[in-house]
């Protein structure tokens, strides 16, 4: 195995002490291996929850079998390193769809469990784990766990949101949504201010399943937080002609863009153009659930843009009520450092069985910043600051970087979670945020 | 609907073939040596449309039992139209050098086995006047190198085995196809360091696939180690033998 391939999605740090050694049938024993283990689906975490340097990763891509298909039910067992976009593959022709569903579908099922995803429908249906029927949870000792809300429950809220740290999830099975077609009808608002956001917001998470907004994070003053609001529901069956849907061939990001590819003209430009691509304040239409759900995903290894240096995510969730979110915004508009791909949400109140979940109520907002260094890190000490003082979090999927303070006091249960840790698991996020400070 | 018979049906090349299979509608007949597994695989190709996927545990090195394997495998499936050949080692050339015995298994397994199977499968289908049948050789059989050259030559030995069926059974139609994948990223290729010419093992599978059902004759896959290897064919043996291949 070649392990200079299995970095993470925002390229940032860089790992070359790991070794790899690929899982390929869920009833074997795990490897040989030397150091602390961790699984490693698709990589398409942003930092290092999925790397493990000085360890071995194990391979979960090869764990792609499925096991039983409830056709009436929508209830689908498999192993662990299905994709999701494998998983749509196979159950949206016979009409089912995702509970949740990331903004990739280039993610594993045990990723998915892993990490705990939400999407666009977090107001209405929470996170992936609340679907999460059961699953088998291998351990280093050899000893195999079924885990479900009844039995090992312990084990079972560990893992849903545990980083992969308490063992492999060998299958998982789980719950889809009944859906009538591949097709949502959607809808796009002009909104003008994150005081309009909010406004927009309130009036559409009763009425629509997904509901997400991109912002101009470089607009400020009375232009402060403007941007697109999304919104859309599963379409009801249509009789007409279905458009055409595409799957397979994808355009592909050939070589690293230069470093300076990404840098605030660019991106002003960028988003002033996006602000005023649609000229009616609202915007409506049948789309196919792949450009509605998986915009990115329509250029594959997009991550190369932001150049070798790499680039970090910041995803925070602050409470809705408080004046941190416009804090936060006005103080990246003043540092003029991101990048347009900003996505800006409010999560509901459905609690996860997860110990380490991310979502909780509030507002979150995801953005990407290119790696320019101590630059960047000043920038994020200011954010975190702002998001510390309102009690927020930061999304260990996106982190890079966060200190052990930080995560340890956003996280209370985690003193609780490491107690299911398996002894021989380990990631480099892991050792980081679990530092004495 | 077709009927499949899978031999070395747990490895990667086979395993995504027979998904090919499986999404068709054909019905399935896996063998292997480890129950486990071929449970694990069978539920799959079940999942993904199969209407039937039957396994028989076999160690495919007891020459002597691959009459009863195959006429089992036929009884179960109610007959036979497709067959693919996919066991198979990547030996140790070291360990082949240094002791011959390792070297015979070698070719025992890479060789012998699969012609004793082809050779009753051939018969099987030349008695019922059709079949299709692909066997995975490889390209390390279009040219001995000090790197592997045991392997190398029980492939070479397949190759013409399976070029001499592919003529005899020509005059009734049934199709005989001799696969040689390149470097594929699989388990059996888990030690090598990946360079730009390996491909997942979905990408052969899928023209095995198509050379099954369209009819094909030296299959080359990807297509490109057509072109590599007839460069390699070419050198003269004066070069070659300086050659570190």
């Amino acid at each position: 195995m070649h392990p200079d391939r299995y970095e993470s999605w925002g390229r940032f740090p860089k790992v070359c002490r790991q070794e790899v050694r690929s899982l390929r049938f869920r009833s074997d024993p795990l490897p040989e291996a030397e150091g602390p283990l961790l699984p490693y689906g698709l990589g398409r975490s942003y930092g290092d929850s999925c790397l493990n340097e000085g360890g071995t990763l194990l391979s979960t891509t090869n764990l792609d079998r499925l096991i039983h298909f409830d056709h009436e039910r929508g209830i689908l067992r498999c192993e662990a390193g299905v994709s999701l976009a494998e998983i749509l593959r196979l159950t949206v022709p016979r009409g089912w769809f995702l509970p949740v569903t990331p903004g990739t579908k280039f993610v594993t099922l045990g990723g998915a469990i892993a990490n705990d995803v939400h999407g666009k429908n977090h107001h209405a249906d929470g996170t992936f784990g609340r679907h999460v029927r059961c699953f088998e949870v291998l351990r280093s000792d050899g000893t195999r766990h079924l885990c479900s809300p009844e039995e090992n429950a312990g084990l079972f809220r560990a893992t849903i949101g545990g980083l992969g740290l308490t063992g492999v999830v060998t299958w998982a099975e789980f719950q889809l949504r009944p859906v009538s077609n591949p097709l949502i009808e959607a809808e796009s608002v002009r909104i003008r201010s994150l005081d309009e956001f909010y406004e927009v917001n309130a009036a559409s998470e009763a009425d629509y399943r997904y509901t997400v907004a991109w912002i101009d994070v470089l607009a400020s003053g009375r232009n402060l937080g403007r941007g697109l609001y999304n919104r859309g529901n599963h379409a009801a069956p249509v009789t007409a002609d279905l458009p055409k849907l595409r799957w397979g061939s994808r355009l592909a990001v050939p070589l690293d863009a230069p470093g300076w590819a990404i840098n605030p003209l660019t991106v002003r430009a960028f988003n002033f153009a996006y602000y005023h691509k649609q000229l009616r304040r609202v915007q409506a239409g049948l789309l196919p659930y792949e450009p509605f759900f998986y915009p990115l995903d329509a250029v594959a290894k997009w991550n190369r843009v932001y150049g070798k240096r790499g680039f970090f995510q910041y995803q925070c969730v602050v409470p809705t009520g408080s004046e941190a979110m416009r804090e936060i915004i006005r103080t990246i508009a003043r540092s003029a450092e991101a990048s347009p791909l900003v996505v800006l949400k409010t999560f509901g109140d459905l609690p996860s069985p997860g110990m380490l979940s991310f979502p909780r109520q509030g507002i979150t907002l995801a953005l990407d910043f290119p790696n320019r260094g101590e630059r960047t890190f000043r920038l994020f000490e200011e954010l975190d600051r702002l998001v510390a003082d309102a009690g927020g979090a930061l999304y260990p999927a996106k982190d890079a970087r966060m200190p052990p303070a930080m995560f340890q006091r956003s996280f209370p249960r985690w003193r609780e979670f490491a107690t299911y840790v398996d002894p021989r698991f380990s990631s480099s996020f892991w050792r980081r945020v679990t530092h004495e400070f | 609907m077709k009927r499949v018979l899978i031999l070395g049906a747990t490895s990667a090349i086979a395993e995504e073939t027979a998904r090919l299979f499986a999404s068709k509608g054909d019905r399935i007949c896996l063998v292997g040596r480890r129950p486990e597994r071929l449970a694990e695989i069978a539920a799959d190709l079940r999942v993904r449309g199969a209407p039937q996927v039957e396994t028989l545990v076999s160690d495919l090195n007891e020459t002597e039992r691959h009459g009863a394997l195959i006429d089992g495998a036929a009884e179960a499936l109610g007959g036979l139209d497709t067959a693919l050949l996919a066991h198979g080692t990547l030996g140790d050339q070291a360990a082949s050098q240094a002791d011959w015995t390792v070297a015979a298994s070698e070719i025992h397994t890479n060789f012998l086995s699969a012609a004793s199977l082809l050779t009753l499968l051939a018969n099987r289908f030349e008695a019922q006047r059709h079949g299709a049948v692909a066997v995975i050789s490889s390209v390390a059989g279009d040219r001995g190198r000090q790197s592997n050259y045991v392997y190398g030559a029980a492939k070479a030995g397949l190759t013409t085995f399976t070029d001499g069926v592919r003529n005899r059974l020509a005059p009734l139609g049934i199709t005989v196809v001799t696969v040689k994948p390149g470097f594929v990223d699989t388990p059996m290729t888990a030690h090598l360091p990946k360079g730009p010419l390996f491909v997942k093992p979905d990408v052969v599978a899928r023209s095995i696939h198509r050379a099954l059902a369209k009819g094909g004759n030296v299959l080359y896959t990807p297509w490109f180690w057509r072109f590599i290897m007839a460069i390699i064919k070419a050198v003269p043996e004066a070069i070659f033998k300086k050659l570190k291949l």
